[in-house]
């Protein structure tokens, strides 16, 4: 279950986090706005807000059930939804970082060949700083899955409530504690020794 | 820089700008007629529901002591880690190699694992070894996982901030005869925390979001649980967290200007050496590749 939700939710915020960052930089002033203003409010909201929020609001007031007939679906994929746009907050400012490092003659040359504000940003820019946020993403990732935790929050049945209802149970509370503390060693350490990997050898050459 | 992905708008670039200005609006106008035709449908939007808010029983019964608490267990939790990572943060700068690699194993453990589950194994774990009374039991589960967590994560940010002194330092403090707690007492420590001030302001939005999570799962009385009593009280969910939601933001706001303001004055300042460490340098500290070992230090 942690890591379904970690997997389907780190895909959706990189979607909605490069199009954040789009408009982070895009020439239109408004969605300049409110990409700043989005950013700047859910970055500073904890997560157990938003993931509550999901629940109690979208879901009780404003029926968004997403398509889910029973209830633990729902749990799911609201839990998705609130990691999504929680998590593309920091994928967005990790991007504009990146895009920030490309070198300015880049985006000029790109330019001078008369491509737009689009084919700048698809075919020049974002391919060259993707390349340069292998490590914040990576990290970004690491922290995601870390914070998966809090879906326990709205009855998602992963790795922390799991381990809530075994303590509860069950007398060794050291032993189960143990278990889950180095299956999450076993998740996060490897992905992070992969990505700095990936991100060394596709670091652009300068 | 984003002025460079573009070209000054000429008249039939501004016309389109306009018309994209104008379409994106009437969709974020859609959206926010639909919640507002939505909250009114299930009567969200009555004034009984917004007024409690205007009053002060609201604020002083349940919104300002949980803000209290929450700002009791991230000042704990600051105060306590502090010490502790920097304690940890030399540890693994040590010239020792079971002193380096025991600290580098106990950060690198802590930093792998979720604050919550360290919360609740924490809450689990006084209350069948400990005598802590089941009043104060939140409070000090809470606190003992922040600082568990956070002394590890700013162990990294004293160990940057040390490293990123330039060599000269070190070996002229040795060349004058400094023994090496000398020189780490009063040559690199001074000059690494006014580098790190920025990164550890930045920490501390972290621990103030985190004490959210003492509130929704072992039920530490703090701004977000009380968010619950209170909306059990006057039935006004939605109206209850955009309150809370807001207070957050305004707290973590000012933390983050704060932090790059200071960020922003000690880069201007020449006193320091070293670079300083901004908020945005703690996300390249990647757990499982700093340096691009497993975490073991290479001061040399």
């Amino acid at each position: 279950m942690t890591v379904k939700l970690t997997v389907l939710s780190a895909v959706g915020s990189l979607v909605w986090g490069t199009l954040l960052a789009a408009m982070r930089v895009s020439p239109v002033p408004v969605m300049r706005g409110f990409g700043t203003l989005y950013v700047n409010i859910v970055r500073n909201i904890p997560l157990t807000i938003i993931i509550l929020f999901t629940s109690l609001g979208l879901a009780d007031i404003f029926r968004v059930t997403l398509g889910a007939s029973d209830f633990k679906v729902q749990g799911f994929r609201l839990a998705i939804l609130g990691l999504i746009a929680y998590t593309s907050a920091f994928v967005c400012e990790a991007i504009r970082s990146g895009i920030n490092t490309v070198p300015v003659g880049q985006a000029e040359a790109a330019r001078a060949i008369g491509l737009n504000f689009s084919q700048t940003l698809r075919l020049i820019v974002l391919p060259q700083a993707f390349r340069s946020v292998i490590g914040p993403l990576a990290n970004v990732l690491i922290a995601l899955t870390k914070n998966t935790t809090v879906a326990s929050a709205i009855g998602v049945a992963e790795a922390a409530a799991l381990m809530k209802t075994m303590i509860e149970n069950e007398a060794q509370t050291l032993a189960i504690g143990a278990v889950f503390a180095l299956g999450f060693v076993i998740l996060t350490l490897p992905v992070g020794l992969l990505l700095g990997w990936l991100g060394k050898r596709l670091a652009v050459k300068r | 820089m984003s002025s460079v992905l573009y070209d000054t708008p000429g008249p039939r670039a501004k016309r389109r700008n306009a018309v994209l200005s104008v379409v994106f609006l009437v969709l974020l106008a859609a959206l926010a007629w639909w919640v507002w035709k939505t909250m009114d449908d299930k009567q969200q939007l009555r004034w009984a529901l917004w007024q409690p808010f205007t009053t002060s029983e609201a604020w002083t019964t349940y919104l300002l002591p949980g803000l209290v608490n929450t700002l009791k267990a991230a000042a704990l939790s600051m105060v306590i880690a502090l010490p502790l990572g920097a304690v940890f943060g030399i540890a693994r700068l040590s010239d020792h190699r079971w002193v380096r690699i025991a600290a580098g194993v106990v950060v690198e453990f802590f930093r792998a694992i979720p604050v919550l589950l360290l919360m609740l194994f924490a809450n689990e774990f006084y209350n069948q070894y400990s005598q802590v009374s089941s009043d104060d039991r939140p409070l000090y589960a809470v606190v003992t996982a922040l600082v568990l967590y956070n002394a590890s994560v700013l162990a990294e940010v004293v160990r940057a901030g040390i490293l990123a002194l330039p060599r000269g330092q070190t070996e002229a403090a040795y060349a004058i005869g400094l023994r090496k707690g000398q020189t780490m007492s009063s040559i690199l420590l001074p000059q690494a925390v006014t580098a790190m001030l920025p990164a550890i302001v930045s920490q501390l939005v972290v621990i103030v979001k985190d004490t959210a999570l003492g509130g929704a799962m072992i039920g530490y009385a703090e701004l977000l649980s009380e968010r619950g009593t209170l909306a059990a009280n006057y039935a006004d969910v939605i109206a209850s967290f955009i309150v809370v939601a807001a207070i957050y933001v305004v707290l973590n706001f000012a933390l983050t200007s704060f932090a790059s303001w200071l960020e922003r004055r000690l880069r201007r300042s020449k006193r320091s050496t070293g670079a300083v460490l901004g908020a945005d340098d703690l996300e390249e500290m990647n757990p499982a590749a700093v340096n691009g070992t497993l975490g073991t230090g290479t001061y040399a």
